[in-house]
């Protein structure tokens, strides 16, 4: 095979501790009660179309998302709206949360619920975006950009490639890799279909190679399919991050500041493609997702399939109850991941996993000064200078981290990861990251 | 030797005549014109540089009020009335009476009656906090407890209390410049009318949730039932969003609304102690 692709600068190697790789995907039982947030993409929150009182199905829409930026959301139950209320969700903020009360479950009349494989779409690709669209599809990968936004190519831009990404990088994090050996047929039609979509020819999917299965399997299928090809990928933290995935796929850099568009590259998830596959096959909205709940201390690691809106204290339940000496619960991965401030917080679309860590492994290293080692500076993998930002950042230098290319930072969160100081770079650099983007839009406001 | 101690002294000396010709030329003919009252303005300024007045320090404000040649709606907040005289006498001009004011903590939600329900871990800001979550007792407006404003000040008017975690302002050193309420990522800190022997009543909190929400996170949350504005004769307080707001222009320090307050979320500070005390302190047994 030879040498395995991967993104040249930096990155690193946190263990893997895929706990629940074999464990196969279980559907979750209906909860009470599910509290959807209208808040669950990046943009706009969406509008309430539904009032208190209301009898919904599954798969109803409940709010439409009327910006450019922003997702219809559907009902995950079938049942009565209770509340209309400002509930703490991830971001931990009260947010405008629709409260169902669960009934026994009605789907929607248009939804095909067999699991039957459509393979052929008669949709014009403007079609299949508007479809998208109205099915409030959104990247499942953690940052929940609406997919339909991502689908149409800008004016003026080609598309060369279409990259999916089933890299699954984040330790802990299985649910992309089970939903790859489970549901490979279906994830290879919504492969055909985005690919219509966009108007290329040419699809890779770039696995890392620590899921061989994964890549064994989908490898066989894409022989059917022209242009899919799959391609795995060397096991190193950030490779699913979209730069690095098209620097270590195709060998192209993304310029700072640009979308992945300007070099002739789209990235999409492989839970994004398999719904897409449902939306577009079978008229199903995102209702549900694969959430992978897992941690050390956990007695049953596992992935299960899991209505939108439900607490997450019923999915750590069905993994074998909270351990006693848990100190930190996070939603999604263990780099990127958020710590939630209660259990009550629902799964959104965003959701990827949920991690339970005892009390020993969840504390912070105690913070040291800056002994200027540099390894922040050659782990980052957009080639920052972590410590510098950082450094700025503290002392409100606002402008000089806009010069510093602070805006150029994914995130990732592998200069804190490294640092022997225990310095808090990432919380540091969010903080510029955050300044620096509103100077930005009031410049661009003027 | 001594044609050396010679030349080395002819040559240098020359040298150094010719280029204080040189620079004399210049330093002429690129001569910068200031007005001179600018430097006696600014002498009399504090020189702090805390930004208070609204400019980027006291030279900048010197020069500003030189320029502009009136003093309306100027103000040095550390050097008050005095200062703007000393200045309106230098200028020939008058000086506006200026009212002074002091920064006050609108958040009374300390450890003790707001109860942590998480642990925080992170960078120790309150910008970062503010950006993370809505704060360790669950409320969205309330102190962050990381001190942010305290680094913000210049004249070591304030502290974090160890026991509240709140932070205190010391009311002989606060200059009013407003370093603090910048800083404050929740706008917890307003300045308001130092009014007479210091003496104020503001309510503190700005907990706009609804009462029964408020309450939930933190007990002396003003809740935003009105009691305070039917007991005030002089509309000076008004009520929007489930929060109650007491105007210092218009607030005569009657003392009506403290004790209506079910949650004692009105301060009354530097006012004397209460006739009728054992009433109030029912009140608040019962809060």
């Amino acid at each position: 095979m030879g040498v395995l692709k991967t993104f040249k600068t930096g990155g690193v190697h946190p263990p893997e501790n895929k706990l629940s790789e074999h464990q196969p995907i279980e559907v979750l039982p209906l909860p009470e009660n599910v509290s959807i947030p209208l808040s669950q993409h990046l943009g706009v929150p969406s509008v309430p179309v539904v009032n208190k009182g209301d009898k919904v199905k599954t798969g109803q829409i409940v709010a439409r998302g009327e910006a450019f930026i922003s997702a219809n959301i559907h009902s995950s139950v079938t049942g009565t709206v209770t509340k209309i209320d400002d509930v703490v969700d991830v971001s931990g903020y009260r947010k405008k949360t629709l409260i169902i009360k669960v009934e026994e479950d009605q789907w929607e009349e248009s939804v095909d619920t067999t699991g039957t494989l459509i393979k052929d779409c008669g949709l014009t690709p403007e079609e299949i975006v508007k479809k998208v669209n109205r099915m409030g599809i959104v990247g499942m990968g953690g940052a929940a950009f609406p997919t339909h936004v991502k689908l149409t190519v800008p004016k003026g831009k080609k598309a060369d490639y279409l990259i999916i990404n089933g890299a699954e990088c984040e330790p802990y994090l299985t649910s992309d890799h089970r939903l790859m050996i489970e549901k490979g047929k279906e994830l290879m039609v919504g492969i055909t279909i985005k690919m219509k979509a966009l108007g290329v020819n040419k699809a890779i999917i770039g696995i890392e190679k620590n899921k061989p299965d994964a890549i064994e399997y989908l490898d066989e299928l894409a022989e059917e399919y022209k242009g899919i090809s799959v391609e795995p990928l060397k096991v190193k933290y950030p490779q699913g991050g979209e730069k690095q995935l098209i620097k270590a796929l195709v060998n192209r850099e993304v310029p700072s500041g640009k979308l992945p568009i300007e070099v002739g590259c789209i990235v999409h998830n492989v839970g994004t493609t398999y719904a897409v596959y449902e939306a577009v096959q079978k008229n199903k909205p995102l209702i549900e997702r694969i959430v992978t709940v897992t941690g050390i201390g956990v007695e049953r690691p596992c992935n299960l399939l899991v209505r939108i809106g439900t607490p997450v204290s019923a999915l750590i339940e069905a993994a074998g109850g909270i351990p006693k000496d848990t100190g930190k619960v996070v939603s999604g991965g263990p780099m990127m991941g958020k710590a939630l401030i209660n259990l009550e917080v629902p799964v959104t679309k965003g959701t990827s996993g949920i991690l339970v860590f005892p009390e020993a492994t969840s504390q912070r290293i105690t913070q040291l000064n800056c002994i200027r080692c540099a390894k922040c500076v050659s782990t980052c993998p957009m080639t920052l200078e972590p410590y510098l930002l950082g450094l700025l950042s503290d002392k409100k230098r606002y402008e000089h981290c806009e010069k510093n290319q602070i805006m150029d930072c994914v995130e990732c969160g592998s200069c804190q990861y490294v640092c022997p100081s225990g310095r808090p770079l990432l919380d540091q650099i969010r903080v510029g990251k955050a300044k620096v983007g509103q100077m930005i839009r009031e410049r661009s406001a003027k | 030797m001594n044609e050396v101690v010679l030349y080395s002294v002819l040559s240098i000396g020359g040298l150094g005549t010719l280029l204080a010709i040189v620079l004399y030329i210049v330093s002429q003919r690129f001569k910068v014109i200031e007005d001179p009252r600018i430097d006696l303005v600014e002498d009399k300024l504090p020189g702090a540089n805390c930004g208070g007045c609204g400019y980027a320090g006291c030279r900048n404000f010197a020069e500003e009020i030189v320029k502009s040649g009136f003093l309306e709606g100027k103000n040095c907040p550390p050097g008050g009335t005095d200062v703007m005289k000393d200045i309106a006498d230098v200028l020939g001009l008058e000086a506006e009476e200026q009212e002074p004011m002091v920064a006050v903590v609108l958040c009374s939600g300390s450890r003790q009656v707001a109860p942590p329900k998480t642990r925080f871990e992170g960078l120790n800001t309150c910008e970062f906090a503010h950006s993370l979550y809505a704060g360790l007792s669950g409320c969205p407006y309330g102190c962050l407890g990381e001190g942010d404003c305290v680094v913000s000040c210049n004249f070591d008017a304030m502290y974090m209390d160890e026991n509240t975690g709140l932070p205190v302002i010391i009311e002989e050193k606060c200059v009013a410049c407003g370093a603090c309420v910048k800083a404050c990522p929740r706008n917890i800190m307003e300045l308001r009318k130092k009014g007479k022997k210091s003496r104020r009543i503001f309510v503190s909190c700005i907990n706009k949730e609804k009462g029964g929400v408020a309450r939930k996170n933190c007990k002396v949350a003003c809740i935003g039932c009105g009691r305070c504005v039917k007991e005030c004769n002089f509309e000076a307080i008004t009520l929007e969003n489930n929060l109650a707001y007491i105007d210092f222009n218009k607030c005569t320090l009657c003392r009506k609304c403290p004790p209506v307050c079910p949650t004692s979320a009105i301060h009354e500070v530097n006012l004397p102690p209460r006739k009728n005390k054992e009433k109030k302190e029912d009140k608040a047994a019962e809060a």
